[in-house]
């Protein structure tokens, strides 16, 4: 028999145990998982490549403050800026409050912010038939899904920031993007015709510039340009733009990392009640597999290999189980800002990392006194 | 004939490692409950004492929030004339004009910028908020760049008397103090109205009005009022109602907090499930002497999951004494509805505790019943033998 053989011989000797543990351990590893998923889609992907090359401007006091919409030909002036679009939240209500009938919708240049997200795949007589209706809308892939929208259908919003306006819009076109977006991008000029206070204005402009290279100075210069003027901006990336979002719900930082630790302390506490009582159970094999010659040390390796194997098999559950949860956040209606996440291979491999760590810390206490018993003492032993 | 609970007691304590090891598993379990508990209730609470069963808000058609509304001085001059609008004792209708903004500010612990509501109003704002007091300094003098802070914006902002805070065309110079008795007024900035609409372009009007009714009946007429007074294009609104409905931003923490719970609570579940299958296999000859000695299939069940029980509730009280140091630390998180951070304090209620236990012994029961079911069930000669 082969010590692989043994060791796996042994995790399965007591079928229900290794079952209710690995069961355990894989929903703490889910859970796990799912925070980490959260932090990186959060703190660290950088989110698509034209991502990178976007920037938003916004009212230097806060998103609720509007800039003259005369700042958009110069921006579009400064050397490094490709595309500018304004880019303003409309907050309008789809049916009612319920959370299921919210989604973002915006206000646009429709022929320019198909330059701005170039990364947007609309079939060209879609795009087309937006262009060339004021009232048309086009709407992320999601969106389309949730609600069953198709072309030629009809979306009537209740104006809440630009009540009494309620504009009943045409869905013209569908947007296909990596981001599986589901908002909704209308004509700003339809809302310019009817709400007279907002002519010449706008919420944030999007921006397109040349090169990678070029964003910090092209920031730097649109908020150089409006410093002293009585609506000063504010530009920063397309990323750090979506983490104020984050920052305002509260300390989240410290939530997942709080969240994480109680997961990462309860994985180990089960992993040890199991170890330690399986190896209680087998005070007297230790003896006598002492007898047969086996050292300290290879007493040892069987028992954490065996506590290792557990936890490494209620990882894979664990992260398998976590594939299929996110995917369903993602597309519930309070998914927010998760709608956009999925688990990556180097998030598994830590998920993965941590089960086998905690298998390992996990098991050594026990097994190190159970490799240091005395041999006639535990053949002596009632288990 | 029941099994004395004792036996159970004792067992825990020869057991000690794995009680301690399951209950301290369910512990954290039930921790992570209450501390989404403690936040949703803190929230809660902000939203539910702020408004005056006696006030209405009148704001733009449409506008779902006061900082979305805006009145223009005309249709706030109709609004001091209307019937049921109560009046101080000089005999000035009790109706507060509002300018209502957010701004984006540093937190003073670094951990980034949120928004801050910054509230423009005149002394008679002052008179329709019940339990305001001012805590330090003074009130703002109509007419100056000064503005008051409540306790929580001056700790989070590092806001304190003398220092100017930087916003609108401007310096604004902190002179005093208030608290509002824990409501959504505690998360608040406020200065004098003409003033503000002024740095901030926006005169002509406020954007909300607070009125004072004379009595519950008026209040309700007003709210009809207003919004059938076509001169006016307004809405009424109760302003506990209002008040309540901002609750909801409390959504995506209790989304996640619960799919959190529940998660962990399937993972200690089965933990002490694995805890009570060991205590009862390890029992073994014990149960079938016990059965020997007259004790009935039901009183084995039910003792051993009374020790499951048992285990989970210690897990669960060490939670609650546990999480008793966070009651009353204050955090903030955004409310959608304002688009700016509100701050509160978490509350450790006694329906918090309850629902603890109570999830606690729920965890306990469902980890215990199969293990108990299984030990009642054992064949007394073969347990005997073993």
């Amino acid at each position: 028999m082969t010590l692989t053989r043994f060791v796996t011989k042994n995790a399965f000797r007591n079928r229900r145990r290794t079952i209710l543990t690995v069961i355990s351990i894989s929903v703490s590893l889910l859970l796990l998982t799912l925070m980490m998923t959260i932090w990186r889609s959060f703190y660290i992907d950088a989110g698509p490549p034209e991502s990178a090359l976007r920037l938003i401007t916004r009212h230097r006091v806060s998103l609720t403050f509007f800039l003259p919409s005369a700042y958009r030909e110069k921006i579009r002036a400064i050397p490094g800026v490709v595309n500018v679009s304004p880019l303003n939240w409309f907050g309008g209500k789809y049916k009612d409050d319920k959370p299921e009938n919210f989604f973002a919708q915006f206000s646009v240049d429709p022929e320019e912010i198909v330059k701005v997200y170039s990364e947007w795949q609309i079939p060209e007589d879609q795009k087309q038939a937006w262009f060339h209706d004021r009232a048309g809308c086009a709407i992320g892939r999601k969106l389309a899904d949730r609600h069953n929208f198709k072309i030629g259908d009809k979306i009537l919003l209740t104006g809440t920031i630009f009540a009494p306006f309620n504009p009943e819009l045409t869905v013209r076109a569908i947007i296909d993007s990596p981001e599986n977006d589901d908002s909704l991008y209308f004509n700003t000029l339809y809302v310019e015709e009817s709400v007279p206070r907002w002519k010449g204005r706008a919420g944030t402009f999007a921006i397109r510039t040349d090169s990678a290279e070029s964003v910090t100075r092209v920031a730097a210069a649109i908020d150089d340009m409006f410093r002293n003027s009585p609506q000063p901006t504010k530009t920063e990336t397309e990323k750090a733009f979506q983490l104020g979002f984050v920052s305002m719900m509260g300390n989240v930082k410290a939530f997942i990392l709080g969240i994480s630790s109680a997961v990462v302390f309860a994985i180990l506490l089960v992993s040890a009640n199991t170890m330690a009582m399986s190896i209680r159970e087998r005070i007297r094999e230790v003896a006598v597999l002492k007898t047969l010659g086996f050292t300290r040390n290879g007493i040892l390796a069987l028992f954490i290999g065996e506590a290792v194997a557990v936890a490494l098999i209620g990882g894979v559950v664990g992260i398998l189980l976590a594939q299929g949860l996110v995917r369903g956040v993602a597309n519930s209606p309070q998914g927010g800002m998760l709608q956009y996440i999925s688990v990556n291979p180097p998030t598994m491999a830590v998920a993965l990392l941590v089960a086998g760590f905690v298998g390992f810390v996990s098991a050594f206490f026990p097994a190190w006194r159970a490799a240091q018993l005395n041999i006639a003492e535990g053949l002596r032993h009632l288990g | 004939m029941a099994i004395p609970l004792i036996y159970n007691v004792r067992n825990l304590r020869v057991r000690m490692g794995a009680t301690v090891m399951t209950a301290l598993g369910i512990a954290l379990t039930v921790a992570i409950a209450i501390f989404i508990m403690m936040l949703l209730s803190g929230l809660r609470s902000a939203f539910r004492s702020t408004g005056n069963q006696l006030d209405v808000m009148a704001m733009r058609k449409g506008a779902d929030s006061e900082l979305s509304s805006f009145i223009a001085h005309d249709a706030f001059n109709v609004i001091k004339t209307l019937p049921g609008v109560a009046r101080d004792d000089k005999g000035e209708p009790l109706v507060s004009g509002e300018m209502v903004v957010a701004i984006v500010l540093p937190r003073a612990d670094g951990t980034g910028e949120t928004n801050v509501t910054v509230r423009g109003l005149t002394p008679i704002g002052f008179k329709l908020r019940d339990n305001l007091k001012l805590v330090q300094g003074r009130w703002f003098n109509s007419g100056q760049r000064e503005v008051m802070v409540s306790e929580s914006v001056k700790k989070r902002f590092a806001a304190e008397i003398g220092k100017t805070l930087a916003f609108g065309k401007g310096l604004w110079t902190v002179v005093g103090v208030f608290d509002a008795s824990g409501t959504a007024y505690d998360s608040e900035i406020w200065g004098d109205v003409n003033q503000m609409a002024n740095d901030f372009d926006r005169t002509g009007g406020y954007s909300v009005a607070h009125i004072r009714a004379t009595d519950e009946v008026s209040a309700d007429a007003l709210t009809k009022v207003l919004a059938d007074d076509q001169r006016l294009k307004l809405d009424g609104v109760a302003e506990v109602e209002y008040f309540a409905k901002q609750t909801r931003s409390g959504a995506p923490i209790q989304f996640v907090g619960t799919l959190v719970a529940i998660i962990m609570a399937v993972g200690s579940c089965f933990a002490a499930m694995n805890t009570m299958y060991a205590a009862v296999a390890y029992r073994g000859r014990e149960i079938a002497t016990l059965r020997v000695m007259g004790f009935n299939r039901p009183s084995i069940l039910t003792s051993f999951v009374f020790e499951s029980l048992l285990i989970s509730l210690i897990g669960g009280a060490a939670a609650v004494v546990l999480m008793l140091p966070f009651n009353g630390l204050t955090t903030g998180t955004s409310n959608f509805a304002t688009f700016s951070e509100v701050v509160f304090q978490m509350k450790m209620t006694p329906a918090t505790v309850i629902t603890a236990i109570l999830f606690s012994a729920f965890m306990g029961l469902i980890g215990g019943i199969a293990p108990a079911w299984h030990a009642s069930r054992q064949d007394i000669l073969v347990a005997l033998r073993d």
